[in-house]
């Protein structure tokens, strides 16, 4: 395991994958103390503010004030006037890691009536950066929950139906073939109503979770009946037999290692699907609600015609963080598999 | 009594719509100490019989096997689950024909060995001592540093050393050798045989040996039996098998032993056709 993550760490796509996702994951873990603004305090008065960018002026970190020139757009251009930044300074108070009350923040005005916009802000004047750190919470974390159970069922009707075969596995299999049958987004879409009809935001991460491993959970207990069903032809598993070990040691201690690496592997590519799923779900309104913050809610909002027309592009940042996120996901899968199975290495 | 005893083993595997009798009504006993070959080509029905006596063949309704199968008069074909699993490796082992199968890549061999003595002998306290000593007496050097490699950092003759230290670990009352050389080259073959020969007079165990190749019987083997199309169709001594064959099969098994200084321009092959022609005038 030490290893694997040393290999890893050699190779240059290995290592740039691995810093951007740690990097996303301690962002989520501190998104109290890298947020400029609670999650939700709205402001009317500044709907769709553009980005303000941090500056040097006059000895110190500053953002630049803007003033609306036409309400109708809304447009704003700057007055020329600047709002100085402090670093670790106190602002609104949030919970570090849920438990431990704090008020620092890494950047806050140090007048509290200033306005920060790092990444601009929404059709409700809400901080666009803020949500957007806030909402990785949600989309990062699905994706590790969501696998987790996956493979945990993956692995336990694959596992045993390739390992006892005969009727386990037949029946086994033709129920994974049911569920395999259902188009997707349909059973999602169906089992999003029957399972949650008016859900608070924390409850619906957990049933998002839920309906995405119960579809998920098919496909990987396919590949795994496969692969367990071929390592116990192998003559080691007639061994661990002969020497008198019981069917769920050999399963334990023989089929299990055997697979940890495809596990791992399949695991890292797998990821980005939860992360995809959720984002469909919260965009088409049935997932995560507001207030509360996701990334694929939150681009939601950017569907309107006006934010095309007028050029609001931060308003499509949570794409971009996605964007980002699967892509380190899958090259660090690529770079995974490369390792654990060189023969599979793509030219 | 003898320590086994086989008896009218029946044995046929059931695919689809097909049956397949492998193995037709063989009867053979071994007393302890002693050593019996059961020699035959492939397909003889020879693995099946020694993956029988403690019940490897995959279950009902795949394979049945009938018949009795007695280890110190109890019917092992009779015996539960548990009480099977306590029989296998603690008083019957087995060593494979191919011993880098046989080892789990993913664990180091004194790991896989300790597994074995845990589960047999949970009063040995000092697990790694015994693994090491267990080593040692295959005749693997350095066994306090080689019982942390893995199976591929060690050659085949190495990896089949192990697989006999580990079926020895637990001191079984019968090894079953099933083809132990088959994988092997030649003088490493001889090594193999040699220890298991020195394995044999030191612990008094006694060894079924499943083979193919009369070459290595002489001097390894008390008795012999040889199969042929599910049967046993001789057996005996070995000395006396193998100066006066009787049966057709045998003669012309140890007539395919290549001799070095013989003057044979061809090796001598099986005329199987030959061999039903004198069966049938012998009936």
């Amino acid at each position: 395991m030490k290893s694997l993550l040393l290999e890893v760490y050699r190779r240059p796509l290995g290592r740039a994958s691995l810093f951007v996702l740690i990097a996303l994951y301690l962002g989520a873990l501190f998104a109290g103390f890298l947020a400029t603004q609670p999650v939700n305090s709205q402001d009317l008065a500044h709907t769709y503010h553009p980005p303000t960018p941090i500056v040097w002026h006059d000895g110190g970190l500053a953002v630049p004030d803007y003033r609306v020139v036409d309400k109708s757009g809304p447009r704003y251009e700057r007055t020329g006037e600047y709002h100085r930044l402090r670093l670790l300074a106190p602002g609104f108070e949030y919970r570090l890691l849920g438990l431990l009350p704090l008020q620092r923040h890494l950047v806050q005005p140090v007048d509290p009536s200033a306005k920060v916009y790092l990444l601009g802000s929404d059709s409700t004047g809400r901080c666009v950066f803020s949500r957007l750190v806030y909402g990785s919470r949600v989309s990062l974390l699905i994706g590790l929950v969501g696998i987790t159970i996956t493979l945990f069922l993956g692995l336990l009707v694959g596992g045993l139906s390739g390992y006892f075969g005969g009727r386990i596995d037949f029946f086994a299999m033709r129920g994974v073939e049911f569920l395999m049958a259902i188009p997707s987004l349909y059973l999602l879409l169906a089992l999003r109503s029957v399972l949650a009809p008016r859900f608070n935001s924390d409850q619906m991460f957990v049933v998002i979770v839920i309906i995405l491993s119960l579809i998920g959970w098919a496909g990987a207990a396919r590949v795994l009946r496969g692969m367990s069903l071929s390592l116990r032809r192998r003559q080691f598993v007639l061994a661990a037999e002969s020497m008198g070990q019981s069917p769920l040691r050999i399963l334990r201690l023989h089929i299990l290692p055997n697979l940890a690496s495809y596990l791992l592997v399949a695991a890292t590519l797998s990821i980005p699907g939860y992360i995809l799923g959720e984002a469909a779900l919260s965009f088409l309104g049935l997932g995560i609600a507001e207030p509360a913050s996701s990334w694929g809610l939150m681009l939601s909002q950017a569907q309107n015609i006006k934010i095309f027309m007028l050029n609001f592009w931060w308003l499509l940042t949570p794409g971009v963080a996605m964007f980002v996120t699967v892509i380190a996901f899958n090259l660090l899968g690529d770079v995974l598999r490369d390792i654990v199975d060189p023969r599979m290495k793509t030219q | 009594m003898p320590l086994l005893s086989v008896e009218d083993l029946r044995i046929s595997f059931h695919q689809r719509d097909q049956t397949v009798e492998a193995v037709k009504g063989v009867s053979f006993a071994l007393e302890a100490g002693r050593t019996l070959a059961i020699v035959g080509e492939s397909g003889s029905g020879k693995s099946v019989t020694a993956l029988s006596l403690t019940r490897l063949l995959p279950e009902p309704p795949n394979c049945r096997v009938t018949g009795a199968i007695r280890y110190q008069g109890r019917d092992v074909l009779g015996l539960d689950r548990r009480s099977l699993q306590a029989l296998r490796g603690k008083e019957i082992a087995y060593v494979f024909q191919e011993p880098s199968s046989s080892l789990n890549p993913v664990f180091t061999v004194g790991a896989q060995i300790a597994e074995a003595v845990r589960l047999h002998l949970p009063e040995i306290k000092d697990v790694e001592a015994h693994v090491i000593r267990a080593l040692e007496q295959v005749g693997i050097a350095d066994a306090a540093r080689r019982h942390t490699s893995y199976p591929h950092e060690l050659s085949g003759g190495m990896q089949q050393r192990v697989m006999i230290a580990m079926a020895l670990a637990c001191r079984p009352k019968i090894l079953v050798a099933d083809e132990p050389t088959t994988a092997l080259d030649v003088t490493i073959q001889k090594q193999i045989i040699d220890l298991l020969r020195d394995l044999k007079t030191s612990t008094g165990m006694s060894v079924i040996l499943i083979t193919h190749n009369f070459g290595i019987v002489r001097g390894f083997a008390d008795d012999v039996a040889v199969m042929y199309r599910g049967l046993i169709v001789e057996s005996g001594p070995t000395e006396e098998i193998l100066s006066r064959p009787k049966h057709p099969y045998t003669q012309a098994l140890i007539a395919c032993i290549p001799r070095l200084g013989a003057r044979q321009r061809r090796l001598a092959t099986i005329d199987h056709a030959a061999i039903a022609r004198a069966l049938e005038t012998k009936i």
